[in-house]
């Protein structure tokens, strides 16, 4: 089936079996392996995107249901080598340890500052629900979203 | 991990997706959010040979205000509802259900209709729609048909829906008094019990989810209300609780119980 999706601002056309999910469309034929995938079945959020603005599994998304729809993924946060100060946040916080959970996390961060600009440590806790850290570094990872806050709102 | 080889067609109309349901009988699926149907179809525990994708049907994801009831598309997703000033303002205890349910990423995709028709006996609307006396409309090939929300829910992953049917919308009344209360699991974020209560005047109604294979109205606990939370002791009167390992027959008893009186203190 052939689908058009805008992926980072670009505008992308393929022929893809239904089967296949929107991380492995991202990974597998544009080769952006940024999105990770660990559970594949929706739990730990490394494969976190937003779709038309919102967080979304691609794992648990098939390339298909996104025909038409603007996707960005964490290649597509920084903007003209700049890294996005969400971006920057975690860099400037030690939020990540082993990297792996990391996109899941800017991506789904995306999301709670959104819908939020100014969220409280227990938000920001409640907003990263559905994605895991197994190096267990939730601390800076909060910190780091509460930093992205700052930078964000000026 | 990849589902088993599947067709797939996005349909435009109610009546294009009965359609497909009539011709391609129990081998088609319904695609909605597909935050439980994709997980099943890459476990290979699902293996539908047609998916149907009702996600852009037009005017199946809206929230209005009809007299004194308010009816939610089966296509609003959790976030939507939860975000939505009119469920807020008339009928809060269904936004507290949708709040709770999974994660960010899981509320922007699932929706309302796709749950109920899944009927997960762990998942929250059960108890919200039992409490709230909702009315599931339902479309299939022989036409229009409303189900009342106690006699919708049949066992695990089992509704009253037949083969070629749908779910269009739900109509739920206006809510002044409701609350719902959830304790979660903790991995899953899925209800290991769940408890909704409608009060209006001195009576009020329960609803039941996590705690059986069908969720149910806890008609023993409403016909004891007094208005003090007394009655929570008869949460389990002649249920069939269930037992797994997150939470032994015993020990999800008990929890029924806690969880009705949190709901009836509220």
């Amino acid at each position: 089936m052939n689908i058009t999706v805008t992926i980072n601002g670009e505008e992308h056309s393929h022929d893809v079996e239904p089967r296949i999910s929107l991380a492995q469309y991202l990974r597998e034929t544009l080769d952006l392996t940024g999105t990770h995938i660990g559970c594949d079945t929706s739990g730990c959020g490394a494969c976190t995107v937003t779709v038309d603005g919102a967080a979304a599994k691609a794992c648990t998304l098939l390339a298909v249901q996104v025909d038409g729809c603007e996707v960005t993924t964490i290649e597509g946060m920084a903007q003209n080598g700049q890294m996005h100060p969400i971006q920057e946040a975690f860099k400037e916080n030690h939020g990540l340890q082993c990297g792996f959970c990391t996109p899941g996390m800017v991506m789904t961060a995306v999301d709670i500052l959104k819908n939020n600009p100014n969220p409280s440590e227990e938000e920001i806790r409640h907003g990263l629900e559905g994605n895991f850290c197994r190096c267990t570094g939730y601390h800076n990872i909060v910190k780091s979203i509460q930093h992205a806050a700052e930078k964000i709102n000026g | 991990m990849i589902p088993a080889k599947f067709d797939y067609i996005k349909v435009g109309s109610v009546s294009e997706a009965i359609n497909m349901l009539e011709k391609h009988g129990d081998e088609a699926k319904i695609l909605a959010g597909g935050h439980s149907l994709i997980p099943a179809m890459k476990l290979r525990l699902s293996r539908p040979e047609m998916l149907i994708d009702i996600s852009g049907i037009s005017g199946m994801d809206t929230i209005s205000e009809d007299d004194d009831e308010i009816v939610v598309g089966a296509n609003c997703t959790h976030s939507a509802i939860a975000s939505s000033e009119l469920v807020n303002s008339q009928l809060n205890i269904l936004a507290q259900t949708a709040k709770c349910i999974g994660d960010i990423q899981v509320r922007n995709r699932g929706t309302i209709g796709g749950s109920l028709a899944h009927a997960d006996p762990a998942s929250d609307y059960p108890a919200t729609i039992l409490a709230c006396d909702a009315k599931i409309e339902v479309e299939g090939k022989s036409g229009k048909r409303t189900i009342d929300a106690t006699d919708f829910f049949l066992g695990i992953f089992t509704t009253a829906l037949t083969e070629d049917e749908l779910i269009t919308a739900i109509r739920f009344p206006k809510v002044v008094n409701g609350s719902y209360h959830k304790f979660f699991q903790s991995a899953s974020r899925f209800a290991v019990v769940g408890v909704a209560a409608v009060k209006e005047g001195d009576s009020v109604k329960v609803g039941v989810t996590g705690v059986s294979g069908t969720p149910y109205r806890a008609t023993a606990v409403e016909n004891a209300y007094d208005g003090t939370s007394s009655a929570a002791s008869h949460a389990v009167d002649d249920v069939d609780v269930m037992s797994d390992h997150f939470a032994g027959e015993e020990y999800r008893s008990h929890l029924a119980k806690v969880m009705v009186k949190k709901a009836l203190e509220a």
